[in-house]
């Protein structure tokens, strides 16, 4: 006998096998005539330029988090809403206190700053003192002993 | 591998009729390469669009040349785009087609004399399967040229042709 998960495993290996025929077909048929010309990657028909393996700027890390934290959320929020009516209170509560808890991060965040994109220039402290005298520095000219 | 490379000497019912095959799906299914250059490239959209509706033959615009058959040169070729078309058609996968649409493509058109900066005909740089002329060319001249190329894809043969 055949679970319900057995007939979507069939569909697996039939989907599997559809593509893999399709890809020999196509491996058997295609001309191949690579040129470097050809294999170029594709950037609209300008000359590639650099690597597609690229750095991003460390900054992005705090963005990343914060979409973490709330793609979770939604994750948690959607089949909470689906079966809403059977928890009752409690689960009212509880999502009500999971919420809070991820309000307090939001709030942070944004107090914090890390939603603006565009970051201000860093304000260098002003100390209010006065200047230091200036030290000359002693340069030592060392004689050049003239004829002798 | 690389069937189609072969060159028959001779050809059976079995290779003529997968010929057959080959033939109807590849006209069947022109996809295009999504760029246009110049006005000529307004009547392209024209003919994409429900009037004429050039879905109808096959032809559904790519957005990136591995994925296209066909590439309508639409419009004027300036100098510095010759050599992006050149690129592009080298990255399209092969079996690949050409139609020229309009007089600046096919031969610089009304900037034949004093264009300094057009190239005189597209064929210079690419291989051109069909020349529509027009400037620009209606619709119905477009698809008068993809009826034409599905006609020349149509004949095409992976038998050796005799001397």
């Amino acid at each position: 006998m055949l679970t319900e998960f057995g007939k979507i495993f069939i569909f697996f290996i039939i989907g599997a096998l559809f593509v893999g025929a399709g890809m020999f077909a196509s491996w058997i048929l295609r001309p191949r005539r690579p040129y470097p010309g050809k294999i170029a990657p594709y950037e609209c028909g300008e000359d590639p330029i650099g690597d597609a393996w690229v750095r991003f700027n460390v900054r992005f890390y705090v963005i990343a988090l914060i979409f973490l934290i709330f793609d979770v959320e939604v994750v948690f929020l959607l089949p909470w809403a689906l079966v809403y009516r059977n928890l009752g209170l409690f689960g009212f509560l509880e999502m009500a206190v999971f919420l809070g808890i991820l309000f307090v991060g939001y709030a942070y965040v944004w107090v914090k700053g890390d939603l603006d994109w565009d970051k201000p220039r860093p304000t260098i402290p002003h100390i209010d003192r006065p200047a230091e005298p200036r030290v000359e520095s002693k340069r030592v000219n060392k004689e050049i002993p003239v004829g002798q | 591998m690389g069937l189609l490379d072969q060159r028959f000497e001779n050809g059976n019912v079995f290779i003529t009729s997968l010929e057959n095959l080959l033939n109807w799906a590849r006209l069947s299914s022109l996809y295009q390469m999504q760029f246009g250059l110049a006005c000529c490239a307004i009547e392209m959209m024209a003919a994409s669009a429900s009037d004429f509706d050039i879905m109808r033959f096959g032809i559904i615009p790519r957005a990136t040349p591995r994925q296209a058959d066909v590439m309508f040169v639409a419009g004027t070729v300036t100098l510095k785009m010759a050599s992006r078309i050149k690129r592009l058609y080298d990255q399209m996968a092969e079996p690949r087609y050409i139609i020229s649409m309009g007089s600046c493509a096919n031969c610089g058109g009304p900037y034949w004399e004093h264009g300094y900066h057009v190239l005189k005909g597209v064929d210079r740089v690419i291989p051109v399967d069909v020349f529509v002329p027009g400037c620009p060319p209606r619709p119905e001249a477009l698809l008068e040229g993809i009826i034409k190329l599905q006609e020349k894809v149509r004949k095409e043969s992976v038998v050796k042709k005799s001397a």
